[in-house]
């Protein structure tokens, strides 16, 4: 109760410090909390949720999906294969290094402004730490569960599944963790540069249109939807590493 | 039968060439119990990885039943060194043993049942769903040796299985692989640096020399069996055992030359 209480005072606050330096805001791009609250009452509670907020949400799920299946699968690969990884290294250290919003005009002429194009994007830019954080993990997997697995005789798939990727979870985890704020980065910029939809999408069109309060409204909903997914993402790690979790607390 | 001819395992090339084991020659008969007994620093895991398969000797043989060991061999199932790095922290106890079983039943029925008699063996029974990180570093090499059991392997091999435990569970372990090897007959051959296990556990100890390793004496241990911790250990014949395991040990860890097979054994009958 009393640490709820805690967490809950900062917040607070800073709400009230808004309210408050807001009420009698002159300034047409400083508008008071209240008229901000009633546009986002207007928009998002409930107008605008599936029109916006669920195609949003859609696309950086696929994204990171596709990111977290194909970081992992290749970067299994590079992590037992010296020599896949010694051919795909330059590559891949190029790849990771190019902006990823500097890719958004290249995906939009490629691809269009579609659902495609723009998750496109997400997921290359989610793959690296992915794929990083999965080399890294396999090649530090103790030689000896190794040695385990091998002296019975365990089928490759079977090392796969049950010895090398639970071994290499927690940081696996580390690494879509990583990826989920990049995503969350790329999912409002590329409804910036060219989209028909999104919660980045209206927030620029509002701006674009002087309704600065409907601008704010999008911008305190980008962060709740950010504060809400990475506690969604906790439960979930906390779901799978659980015995992780158990371990490191007792020792 | 396992039977090691002029094993030879060197490390690395050129300059940089450690040999690990020069010159080792043993069997092991089914049902027997052999121990390898060498100073700290000997070859004794390089031996048993080979052994097992999982490690290619640099020359010599090892055949299991007059087939070349080539790979992990289905018939053999090990008990590692360190429990906390063998056993998957993700599992449970349950899932560990059962992990190997997969490739051989097919059916969870067959294998919760082999799971659970192996686990019964080494006094597990209620502990199955428990993760080995819950249990005390004895219960978790007890998985170990369960896991080893369910394979249900012609030979055990156990690397050192005792030596990160304390003593009295020490002593409890090794009376429940004396009493596992009564109740399945299977084979075992167990490393270890320590004199006593070995004499105390085996039917034969297999004395290994510094590095580079040569078998210095096979020593055949003639203590009537059952044995027990207390009255096998107050034998005067005990004693002289391990004292010529020890005078050899000594001997050997004290000489820096490069040791030669002894030939002239007055206590223990050479093989």
């Amino acid at each position: 109760m009393l640490r709820t209480g805690l967490r809950l005072l900062v917040p607070g606050l800073l709400v009230l410090l808004w309210w408050t330096t807001s009420a009698g805001s002159t300034s047409p791009f400083y508008p008071p909390l209240r008229e901000v609250l009633a546009a986002f009452q207007e928009s998002w509670l409930f107008a605008r949720l599936g029109s916006d907020l669920v195609p949003s949400v859609t696309r950086l799920l696929a994204g990171l999906l596709i990111a977290t299946v194909v970081g992992i699968a290749v970067g299994a690969a590079l992590g037992r294969s010296r020599l896949l990884a010694r051919a795909l290294n330059p590559a891949v250290q190029f790849c990771r290094s190019v902006p990823g919003t500097a890719l958004i005009p290249i995906s939009v002429v490629l691809f269009g402004i579609g659902d495609g194009s723009k998750i496109l994007v997400i997921a290359f830019v989610c793959v690296f730490p992915v794929l990083l954080n999965t080399v890294d993990a396999v090649r530090g997997v103790d030689p000896q569960l190794e040695d385990v697995a091998r002296s019975y005789r365990l089928t490759p798939v079977q090392r796969l599944a049950f010895v090398l990727l639970p071994a290499a979870a927690p940081q696996i985890f580390a690494g879509i963790r990583t990826a989920l704020g990049i995503a969350f980065i790329m999912m409002v910029v590329t409804e910036l540069y060219a989209a028909t939809n999104g919660v980045g999408f209206v927030t620029l069109s509002a701006r674009n249109s002087f309704d600065v309060p409907q601008m704010w409204a999008g911008t305190v909903l980008l962060g709740l939807l950010g504060v809400a997914l990475s506690a969604l993402f906790l439960v979930l790690q906390r779901r799978v590493l659980r015995w992780h979790i158990g371990m490191t607390e007792r020792n | 039968m396992l039977s090691v001819t002029n094993l030879r395992k060197t490390y690395g090339s050129g300059d940089q060439a450690v040999e690990a084991i020069r010159d080792m020659t043993l069997t092991v008969d089914k049902g027997e119990f052999v121990c390898i007994v060498g100073p700290s620093g000997a070859g004794k895991t390089t031996m048993l990885r080979c052994l097992c398969g999982l490690l290619k000797p640099s020359s010599g043989t090892v055949t299991l039943d007059g087939a070349p060991v080539t790979g992990p061999p289905k018939e053999i199932a090990s008990v590692f060194q360190d429990y906390s790095r063998s056993l998957m922290p993700w599992f449970t106890v349950r899932r560990n043993v059962g992990l190997p079983l997969r490739n051989r039943y097919r059916s969870t029925a067959d294998r919760a049942e082999r799971v659970g008699t192996a686990l019964d063996a080494v006094g597990l029974s209620g502990f199955g769903d428990r993760y080995p990180w819950q249990l005390s570093g004895g219960m978790q090499q007890r998985v170990a040796i369960a896991r080893g059991l369910a394979y249900a392997p012609e030979i055990l091999l156990l690397d050192e299985p005792f030596a990160s435990v304390d003593a009295q569970t020490r002593a409890d372990l090794e009376d429940l692989i004396l009493r596992v090897r009564d109740d399945t007959g299977v084979t075992m051959l167990l490393v270890t640096h320590d004199i006593d296990e070995a004499v105390y556990l085996a039917d034969r100890v297999v004395v290994m020399s510094a590095r580079p390793s040569v078998v210095l004496e096979t020593v055949e241990v003639d203590l009537p069996r059952p044995r027990d911790q207390v009255t096998t250990k107050r034998l005067p014949r005990f004693a002289e055992l391990r004292t010529h395991v020890l005078t050899l040990i000594r001997r050997t860890a004290l000489d820096g030359s490069a040791p030669t097979p002894d030939h002239h054994s007055t206590i223990g009958e050479r093989r």
